[in-house]
């Protein structure tokens, strides 16, 4: 008797954890390009992944500026868009610091002390996101906005341009819904 | 303690959030269910990070034992 009981419980939570909008995944959006919003973003993300969750990241308005690959250059752009190209942090290693950034030597110095104190960069941890599968989209209105194209954005497995829409069916059927 | 047999051990010293907590991740499939892979790590959120990873994915932290210099984390496959 008290077997069956264990049973139907066993099948009622695999079905409760399987209902729609209690999924284990996790949607974030990322809207600050202040380096250390988009630190806390990354280790938030790898650390969820890490943890059995699917991750999803949303880059939109300033956060797209850190999805940029300052190697590759782009045609074609009218001066609004040359000016906001030429403004904006070239990816991901050009961010500053919300606060302290001091004229760069705040942000050197944090830099700095997350090497000495061995804390992942940003580049490792988009190296750990890639591996652990984490998506990532980007607004497209942000990018055209901006004047950002496609072309100029990082190499990183399955980075896929988006609207609104896209955000909402995902965070919809996610656990966790982060803003950062 | 239950008794247990350290199939694998990993160093994590000197790595800092979140990083053992992903590198843990990526290794325990590595092990078969019932091993325990002995992780030594110098970043005492560990501490608390192992057992709630080890709680949210079903895996059971059998053993921690604080050395001078090391925290030593035990942990068993469980599915």
């Amino acid at each position: 008797m008290s077997l069956n009981v264990d049973k139907e419980l066993a099948e009622l939570k695999a079905k409760v954890e399987s209902a729609s909008g209690t999924g284990n995944k996790l949607t974030m959006i990322v809207f600050s390009g202040d380096l250390d919003r988009q630190l806390a973003a990354m280790i938030i993300a790898t650390g969820a992944a890490a943890m059995g969750m699917q991750v999803v990241l949303f880059f939109t308005f300033w956060g797209t500026a850190a999805l940029r690959d300052p190697k590759q250059r782009v045609n074609g752009k009218n001066l609004i868009s040359k000016m906001f190209g030429f403004m904006l942090p070239k990816g991901r290693n050009a961010l500053k610091l919300s606060q302290m950034h001091m004229a760069g030597m705040g942000t050197a110095m944090l830099k700095g002390l997350m090497k000495k104190k061995n804390v992942a960069s940003l580049d490792q941890l988009y190296e750990v996101a890639a591996q652990l599968a984490v998506k990532i989209y980007i607004c497209e209105m942000s990018m055209n906005l901006m004047g950002f194209k496609k072309e100029e954005m990082i190499q990183y497995p399955n980075l896929e341009v988006c609207g609104v829409a896209t955000m909402l069916a995902h965070a919809k059927e996610s656990a966790l819904q982060f803003f950062i | 303690m239950a008794e247990y047999t350290v199939t694998k051990t990993l160093d994590y010293k000197g790595l800092a959030c979140p990083m053992p907590v992903v590198k843990i991740s990526q290794q325990i499939g590595t092990v078969s269910v019932g091993e325990v892979i002995e992780v030594h790590t110098t970043d005492p959120g560990s501490l608390a990070d192992f057992p709630a990873w080890a709680k949210t994915m079903g895996h059971a932290i059998v053993e921690t034992k604080q050395e001078p210099g090391v925290i030593k984390i035990f942990v068993k496959r469980m599915k």
